[in-house]
């Protein structure tokens, strides 16, 4: 910090974010430009108001360590096993498939290949700030590409140790040791295992008696030195402070006070991630970029396009939503926070020269400059082409609702819900999170509001500690869980009428206590086989008592099959199973039918009620 | 069409003294609009508040709600026989429409009392139980005379209810009628519910009964059943 006193320096960064982030905000740029900006601007290559970025860069990347507690909060145990496989797989795919195309593409125009596999390496990472904080500004978190983004983003967290240790072995002249080499491991392993037993013993019961002192600065005091004491620890066996602090939240999530360190630890993650941000704008060495522009643009055309081709393969192979891909491709395509201290250290060890070290850095500040415009981008031209609409934000609902109903997603669910309901007199409060449709919907003359219902804030806002009905119809199936588990755990007088999009959803939204639960398509699809049934010259009421009786079987297996999904291969032996008993039982009784007909007497002149069924 | 996502247990429930405890009695009660009833509505409130004497433990009555449980007319025939085999006395508690039952008793009796189960060949199963009309009407019992619009005494319109108890081998009891359901006064409309609920109490203690006789069930030939192409039959029990 250049600039002289601490109230100095605080005046030039605060004045900075709070010009700059509202204008890039009201441009529809997004936040982030706005301090990536901010950074450039006060940087040393702009007015110089800073002159040394570095200092900012290090305490500001406790932002990032702050943001993956919270992340780790929202996802307990059971959820982070059950991501396993797209950590590890698309993980290790991403990180390993991007590191050795560049690699082959850095040797093939006649780099070293330790040069080439080190850069490499370092440029595959992406940036877990720029990810997850899009991911959160956007309430993207709970889709399927934002988990992916995170899965992505962890395992590239875990491989960081692993890279970072072994770059000293490189050197040429092996400069360092291998320092420690197995005591360094036992000690990690050592921390690690502190971290999951005291998160699991200590932890809980010292936030309840720290709680019980109801003194509430404290309890943030306490939170703050949670984060900061599991991040020393990390840092002090060389891992990532960041993975550190995911894991600790992971063994908070299921804890009472998960909701109060959330909130909490929120503004302070805020500020310090925006600080991160400002903190990278300004280090963009322009001088090495005015040095050799043509050779750092291609760098960087080149690194980014590679990793998003890898990306855009795995969106396809996953599969993602075709909307959601772009997303996914850009937020993971940049350079990151992990690429600067690759190369600072192989500098440091003497793998990469420093001048190429320096420029690789520039390389990777300029992606994540870029990103943010990407994203535009794609939000006004590529997405809209790829899902027929944009994707916008609205004011917020705000003032307190207290309908007896609360209607969450008005897509094409929500909205004959809605329309009954309405039509009975009934007038729901109503949440959506797609600016598009709540503009179509306002202009038919319905009260939508713009509201994430995943946050409890906001459910608390629309009235759900007095409502008696909440009909959850979102569109995506994380959403709805997060949604059903937040209401029973916090309104359980509330009841849920939920949709399911398939089986899966149903179940688990059964497991969490959601009684009255619809598949979406079931009815409507039954009501076509009606008609099939009708055309093929069954009378209509026979049709329509044989879809009903269908209908109630169907529920009926579905919660016979239920213990048995853990297991896939159980599970498809049971369906089948159940599917084929059913079939039995309806021929069975077709054929009672015809021998009663026959042995009536009268049937002989009477004619079939329903013809065979066809094959 | 959605009903209730949870299909209706089997047997139903046996009222609020737990399943174990047959109930003995098993109260029917169908009102296409159960929300705009006076009388009906705290029938089936005063029964299922009923507790029954010498069953041991205090024993409910079973009490179904007809057009609540089928709201789209898909009776669960399996659980209505399961449920009606535990009793020994049935009651048919609706008002009367069009001089006979709501639709959605109608269907009830179409479906639950078939062939080969509550009569004909093999069908023994509701033999030597009770069954008991509990009624009200909206015209006030002048009506119910040759010289008023009604035309006819109400008794005139029961054989049908009287012949399928008979058929199935049951008694029918003297049907509970109350008359000018709209119009009764409060003090009746309370009386009318002592009534009930206390002979759903002392049942089958009550002064009249061991003069009813059972009539003998008529054999009825295999081919002379009604027409069922379009009945259902059952899950499970055929």
């Amino acid at each position: 910090m250049a600039h002289g006193s601490w109230l100095s320096s605080a005046l030039i960064y605060l004045a900075a974010a709070v010009l700059a982030v509202p204008l890039a905000r009201f441009l529809g740029l997004g936040s982030i430009i706005g301090y990536l900006g901010a950074g450039v601007l006060i940087g040393p290559w702009g007015l110089k108001l800073v002159t040394s970025p570095q200092a900012m860069l290090d305490f500001s990347e406790f932002g990032v360590v702050l943001m993956l507690f919270l992340v780790g909060l929202e996802l307990d145990p059971r959820r982070l096993w059950s991501l396993r496989k797209p950590i590890f797989g698309w993980g290790s795919a991403q990180l390993f498939g991007s590191a050795a195309l560049m690699t082959a593409l850095a040797v093939s125009a006649g780099v070293d290949v330790a040069l080439a596999g080190v850069a490499a390496l370092g440029l595959a990472m992406s940036s877990t700030a720029i990810g997850l904080g899009v991911l959160h500004e956007r309430s993207l978190m709970n889709t399927t590409s934002g988990q992916s983004v995170l899965s992505v983003s962890l395992l590239q967290d875990v491989a960081a140790i692993p890279i970072l240790a072994l770059l000293p072995l490189l050197t040429p002249a092996a400069t360092r040791a291998a320092g420690g080499g197995w005591l360094g491991a036992a000690k990690a392993l050592g921390v690690i295992a502190a971290i999951v037993l005291g998160g699991r013993l200590l932890i809980r019961p010292a936030l309840r008696w720290i709680a019980r002192s109801a003194t509430p600065e404290i309890f943030t005091a306490a939170s703050l030195l949670l984060v900061v004491a599991t991040a020393a620890l990390m840092q002090a066996v060389g891992l990532s402070m960041a993975l550190g602090a995911f894991l600790a939240g992971v063994l908070l999530a299921e804890s009472e006070y998960r909701r109060e360190l959330e909130t909490d630890l929120e503004p302070f993650k805020g500020l310090l991630l925006g600080l991160f941000f400002i903190a990278v704008g300004m280090s963009v060495d322009f001088a090495v970029v005015l040095a050799q522009p043509l050779r750092v643009a291609g760098v960087v055309a080149a690194f980014v396009l590679l990793k998003a081709f890898v990306l855009w393969a795995m969106g396809r192979a996953m599969p993602l939503p075709a909307p959601e891909r772009p997303v996914f491709v850009i937020l993971l395509a940049q350079g990151g926070e992990f690429g600067f201290v690759v190369f600072q250290t192989a500098a440091q060890s003497g793998v990469i020269a420093p001048s190429v070290a320096s420029m690789l850095v520039a390389a990777v500040a300029i992606s994540m400059l870029v990103t943010p415009l990407l994203l535009v981008a794609a939000d006004r031209w590529l997405i809209p082409l790829l899902a027929g609409q944009t994707r916008r934000t609205l004011p917020e609902l705000r003032e307190p609702q207290n309908r007896s109903v609360i209607i969450a997603g008005f897509g094409r669910y929500g909205q004959i819900v809605g329309r009954m309901l309405y039509a009975n007199g009934v007038q729901p409060t109503v949440l959506d999170i797609d600016a598009e449709q709540i503009e179509a919907m306002r202009k038919f003359g319905w009260r939508v509001f713009y509201g994430d219902a995943t946050r409890l804030d906001l459910l608390r806002t629309a009235g759900a500690a007095s409502a008696a009905v909440l009909v959850l119809a979102v569109d995506d199936v994380a959403q709805s869980i997060e949604i059903a588990k937040m209401v029973r755990e916090h309104f359980p007088r509330l009841t849920i009428v939920a949709r399911a999009r398939n089986v899966r959803h149903y179940f688990e939204l059964h497991d969490l206590g959601v009684g009255l639960i619809e598949r979406e398509t079931l009815d409507s699809a039954l009501m076509s086989a009606r008609s099939v049934l009708e055309q093929l010259g069954w009378e209509r009421h026979q049709a329509r008592t044989l879809a009903m009786r269908f209908r109630r079987h169907n529920v009926d297996q579905l919660h016979r099959i239920a213990p048995h999904r853990a297991d896939e291969a159980k599970f498809i032996a049971a369906s089948k199973q159940a599917r084929e008993q059913l079939e039995q039982l309806f021929a069975q009784e077709r054929e009672q039918a015809a021998q009663r007909r026959q042995t009536s007497g009268w049937s002989a002149d009477d004619p079939a009620p329903a013809p065979p069924p066809a094959r | 069409m959605a009903d209730a996502p949870f299909p209706t247990p089997v047997p139903a429930d046996l009222g609020p003294s737990g399943a174990a405890a047959r109930p003995g009695v098993v109260v029917l009660t169908a009102h296409p609009q159960m929300e705009h009833s006076r009388i009906n509505r705290r029938l089936m409130t005063a029964a299922q508040q009923v507790t029954r004497r010498g069953a041991g433990v205090g024993v409910g009555v079973a009490v179904r709600d007809l057009y609540a449980l089928y709201p789209d007319y898909l009776i669960d025939i399996a659980a209505e026989q399961a449920l009606l085999a535990s009793a020994e006395l049935i009651v048919w508690q609706h008002p009367v429409q069009w001089y006979s039952m709501p639709a959605l008793m109608k269907l009830w009796v179409d479906e639950v009392l078939s062939f080969g189960w509550a009569y004909g060949p093999g069908g023994t199963a509701l033999r030597g139980k009770d069954l008991w009309l509990v009624a009200t009407t909206g015209g006030p019992r002048e009506s119910y005379h040759p010289d008023s619009y009604n035309r006819y005494d109400f008794n005139a319109f029961l054989p049908a209810y009287r012949q399928t108890a008979q058929l199935c081998g049951m008694r029918f009891l003297p049907p509970l009628v109350l008359y000018g359901a709209h119009r009764a006064g409060e003090p009746d409309v309370q009386a009318h519910l002592d009534h009930y609920t206390q002979r759903l109490a002392s049942y089958p203690h009550w002064g009249e009964l061991d003069t009813l006789l059972y009539d003998i069930v008529p054999p009825v030939p295999p081919d002379t059943r009604p027409d069922d192409t379009a009945a259902l039959t059952p899950f499970g029990t055929n």
